[in-house]
């Protein structure tokens, strides 16, 4: 290269760069498509670009777990029941209604007529049991819980378990009765199992499209398996009221609208979901023009984007962050010592000092949305005085603690465990309790740790999958484990009983009891429920956010 | 010159095998596994034997190392455990989106930086000797993160006078043959695509190409003053032969090795991909594809990037050392 071609290069770059600042300006863009209202008095018409954390790793519900497949999921398929507007009571959608056997085993569902798929086939109840079928079969790597999940989780198992550690399946069958009557039949009664078929791992697809887009088609060997199919990635076919146009891996998933849907048609003419892995890359571009939207918005740019007038929504809480107490290490099998620690501990100090506007002391290890919740609960109040009093009524004189907490994570229940540690260490130290500090590194030696009863007192919490008690205080205490240390067959027994019961009025009268049971015996001591928080532009309307992120973009609008 | 060609490429062999070692174990002697990557708080021991089962990582090290030998000869990477997708394809995918960036980023760096230093060079402790030094040392010590958002704040967010993420607007349909966005939009004759394409380049490119810029800058003002002073540069110019002779023929052409060298190594590292531009434009290349595959414990995605990274590292290093013999006919005759 020469002297003069370099000046010549140097000379365009520069022109380059000039006339593409000069002649910019058009980054931002905005809702396209024809204008026209809908008899509620909302727009139509336009796209949403709405900024995720990530691609979905597939559309095929049932093989994902993670929240940016399931958003995707959600709006392309739909399930037999889903969840209230902005709540977690089950609702009809694809099923018109249901109803249990006295035995709590068959449950029958009466679905809707006139659905159709994106492939134009009809959604009847063979389907619904073609579905439920192909699941309870999955066969080699399907069934690892990386993959089904929620299938592993609410059905435990499947009709040939590969791995000794999964459990008896609680599904027996699925019978079509006729075209628009499926019965769904259960070796074990479970409740909880209605309130789970709302979470979109359990849409409804097409079985004519899994079958020519090989859904289940998994060659290779164990550790070099290959997913041959192209239903979750090119192909998802479902009822939702949008449908796929177009998937380019880490640039943007386009839905359109669904046209012959049988409900309300969407709103928006396109959604398109653009992954932005870094959470101030997501907020730069909604500042910028480029999305309308993005979630799990950091605490720290709430105040930024209110005062520059963008719309900052809450999702209703449903998580819970908590002290695990392990009663197999002395003296936490003490009760007036757990007791002690709960009252020692400034909670609505720390929430209010550490945590985002919107956060909330927890009082039990449930988020008040959810049936069953207890608002009368023993209230474990700060008070340092009645802390050493019942120290002293247990005969501990200054006693020892082994305190964890994990590092290099932030949780939504937990952004910043150190500094939850170092205040409850302080309150604990004023009451006379000598705290020794324990961290590990949240992956792997953490969760293994707790999980494996290591640790004395931890830092944790839960995020739920589905809008059921069962989720929250029956994964914690449903059975004897390591991490709580405590056989109490009084808890386990009433939380099995619950999860049984199939008459919704008792469950919820059911549920309470057991959460004032819990909080008596206090396990652990619930600290805190946090709301995750979305952003949109001034002109989004029409987002209800979900507590348990069951949300319909088709019914955003752009006023 | 065929046979040095030829010896530096059955080097290769010897190398990914070394380095094929290499990954496998440093990849299992990361702390956790997938299982505990994907799983979180829900990885229940019982869940993590399962899924390690299920990928076969419970088996013995030898056999794993075999059946990942076995593939990768076949120039199979195998399939992301957390994303489910196929390796090669996405490094297919994603490996344009690097070369287009570091392509852009050394463009930008060498265009403005081998002029700078030249100049630079020829006047030497004047003001504009300090300036420039002083601007390549600013360029080197502020960390690319902190640019490219500053780039971006007052760019994108404030001004809006350019995109601040990905490599097109998202509204826009294009055809993508190559993969290469700018290069396709000159092949499908797409004007405002290739615009378009341009217009995401310029802060991410700019924000990546600081930090060669400013090393080639530099390393060419030390160049020409060292070869300024050689005995061929002085006689030619005794010889009457004028001065912008000297320094395009003589001087500069001397100058480029070192330069050269550097150009090479700094292309081989921005094709290793830029980790903190790519997240900070959400640009989609290979940086982040490891990034995420190191805290997913993604075994296949590391494998089989890393493997891939290294080959493109060394074929970058072998054009380096060619480039030499175009350079100095020296090279040539030994």
């Amino acid at each position: 290269m020469t002297a003069r071609t370099w000046r010549g290069t140097v000379a365009l770059l520069a022109a380059l760069a000039l006339t593409t600042a000069a002649c910019g300006g058009g980054s931002s863009k905005k809702a396209a498509g024809g204008p026209g209202t809908t008899a509620a008095g909302a727009k139509r018409g336009g796209t949403l670009v709405f900024g995720t954390s990530s691609d979905p790793i597939s559309m095929d519900g049932i093989l994902v777990s993670d929240g940016e497949s399931l958003r995707v999921v959600k709006q392309i398929f739909e399930t037999l029941v889903t969840t209230k507007e902005g709540g977690t009571d089950v609702v009809p959608l694809l099923a018109k209604s249901w109803s249990a056997s006295a035995d709590g085993l068959a449950w029958t569902f009466n679905l809707r007529t006139g659905v159709r798929f994106h492939d134009g086939t009809a959604f009847d109840a063979p389907a619904v049991c073609a579905n439920f079928d192909r699941w309870y079969n999955f066969k080699g790597l399907l069934q690892s819980s990386s993959l089904s999940y929620y299938w592993s989780t609410v059905f435990l198992g499947f009709a040939h378990n590969e791995d000794p550690s999964l459990g008896q399946s609680i599904y027996k069958s699925c019978e079509a009765k006729d075209d628009s009557t499926a019965v769904i039949t259960l070796t074990k009664p479970s409740a909880s199992f209605l309130a789970a078929l709302a979470i979109p791992a359990f849409s409804i697809a097409s079985p004519t499209a899994l079958k020519q887009y090989n859904a289940d088609n998994v060659a290779g060997s164990a550790d070099s398996p290959k997913f041959n199919g192209t239903f979750g990635s090119q192909h998802p076919i479902g009822t939702g009221p949008l449908k796929l146009e177009s998937f380019t891996p880490n640039d943007k998933l386009v839905l359109a609208r669904f046209d012959s849907y049988w409900g309300q048609k969407s709103l928006l003419d396109k959604v398109i979901f653009k992954p932005i892995a870094d959470g101030s890359a997501r907020r730069q571009a909604l500042e910028s023009g480029e999305i309308q939207g993005y979630d799990l918005v950091s605490p720290e740019d709430l105040p930024a984007l209110r005062g520059a007038g963008f719309q900052v929504l809450d999702r209703p809480a449903f998580n819970v962050g908590y002290i695990g107490f392990n009663q197999a290490k002395p003296p936490l099998n003490n009760a007036k010592f757990r007791q002690a620690v709960a009252y020692a501990l400034n909670r609505p100090a720390l929430v209010k000092a550490k945590y985002p506007a919107g956060a909330e002391v927890a009082k039990e290890f449930m988020p008040p949305e959810l049936f069953g919740y207890a608002p009368d609960v023993t209230d474990y109040s700060y008070s340092p005085d009645k802390a050493r009093q019942l120290l002293k009524d247990a005969g501990l004189v200054n006693p020892t603690v082994e305190f964890a907490y994990p590092t290099n994570i932030s949780r939504p229940y937990m952004p910043d465990p150190g500094a939850n540690f170092q205040a409850f260490k302080a309150d604990l130290e004023a009451v006379g309790i000598k705290v020794v500090p324990k961290s590990a590194p949240w992956k792997p030696d953490y969760v293994r740790a707790v999980d494996a009863g290591s640790y004395q007192m931890y830092l944790l919490g839960w995020t739920g999958d589905f809008g059921d008690p069962d989720d929250f205080i029956g994964v914690f205490f449903g059975s004897k484990q390591p991490a709580w240390g405590f056989d109490n067959q009084d808890i386990f027994s009433g939380l099995a009983a619950a999860k049984s019961e199939t008459d919704p009025a008792k469950r919820t009268t059911d549920y309470k009891a057991l959460n004032r049971k819990i909080m008596d015996f206090l396990p652990g001591l619930p600290y805190v429920h946090t709301k995750p928080n979305l952003a949109f532009a001034k002109n989004v309307h029409g987002f209800v956010p979900s507590p348990v992120q069951n949300e319909q973009f088709s019914l955003v609008n752009l006023g | 010159m065929l046979k040095f060609v030829v010896r530096r490429l059955l080097l290769l062999g010897p190398i990914l095998f070394g380095l094929s070692i290499l990954v496998f174990v440093w990849v299992r002697a990361l702390p956790g596994g997938p299982a505990d990557a994907l799983l979180g708080e829900r990885a229940t021991p019982a869940r993590v034997r399962q899924i390690r089962h299920l990928y076969g990582l419970d088996r013995p090290l030898y056999r794993q190392y075999l059946t990942y030998l076995d593939r990768t000869a076949h120039l199979q990477f195998g399939q992301s455990i957390s994303t489910q997708r196929n390796v090669s394809d996405e490094i297919r995918r994603r490996f344009p989106a690097t070369v287009e960036l570091a392509t852009a980023a050394m463009l930008f760096a060498v265009a403005l930086g081998i002029p700078l230093g030249f100049l630079a060079a020829k006047r030497y402790l004047s003001w504009f000797d300090h300036v420039s030094m002083a601007g390549s040392l600013l360029g080197i010590s502020v960390p690319v993160f902190f640019l490219a958002f500053i780039l971006k704040y007052v760019f994108a967010v404030k001004l809006h006078w350019l995109p601040s993420i990905g490599r097109l607007d998202v509204t826009r349909s294009a055809r993508h043959p190559t993969g290469f966005y700018v290069l396709d939009a000159i092949v499908i004759l797409d004007r405002p695509a290739l615009w378009d394409a341009l217009r995401h380049l310029v802060l991410p490119a700019t924000a990546l190409g600081t930090i060669p810029l400013a090393i080639v800058t530099r390393i060419t003002r030390a160049a020409v003053l060292e070869v300024a002073n050689e005995d061929y540069v002085r006689t030619a110019r005794a010889k009457g032969m004028p001065g912008r002779v000297v320094d395009r023929r003589h001087v500069l052409r001397n100058a480029m090795l070192p330069v050269s060298t550097i150009v090479g190594l700094q292309t081989g590292l921005l094709l290793s991909g830029a980790v903190l531009t790519e997240l900070v434009f959400s640009w989609g290349g290979m940086g982040s594809f490891l990034e995420q595959a190191i805290f997913d414990r993604d075994f296949p995605v590391l494998q089989g990037g890393i493997l891939f990274l290294a080959v493109v590292f060394v074929i970058v290093n072998l054009l380096v050392d060619l480039s030499y013999g175009l350079l100095d006919p020296r090279v040539r005759v030994q």
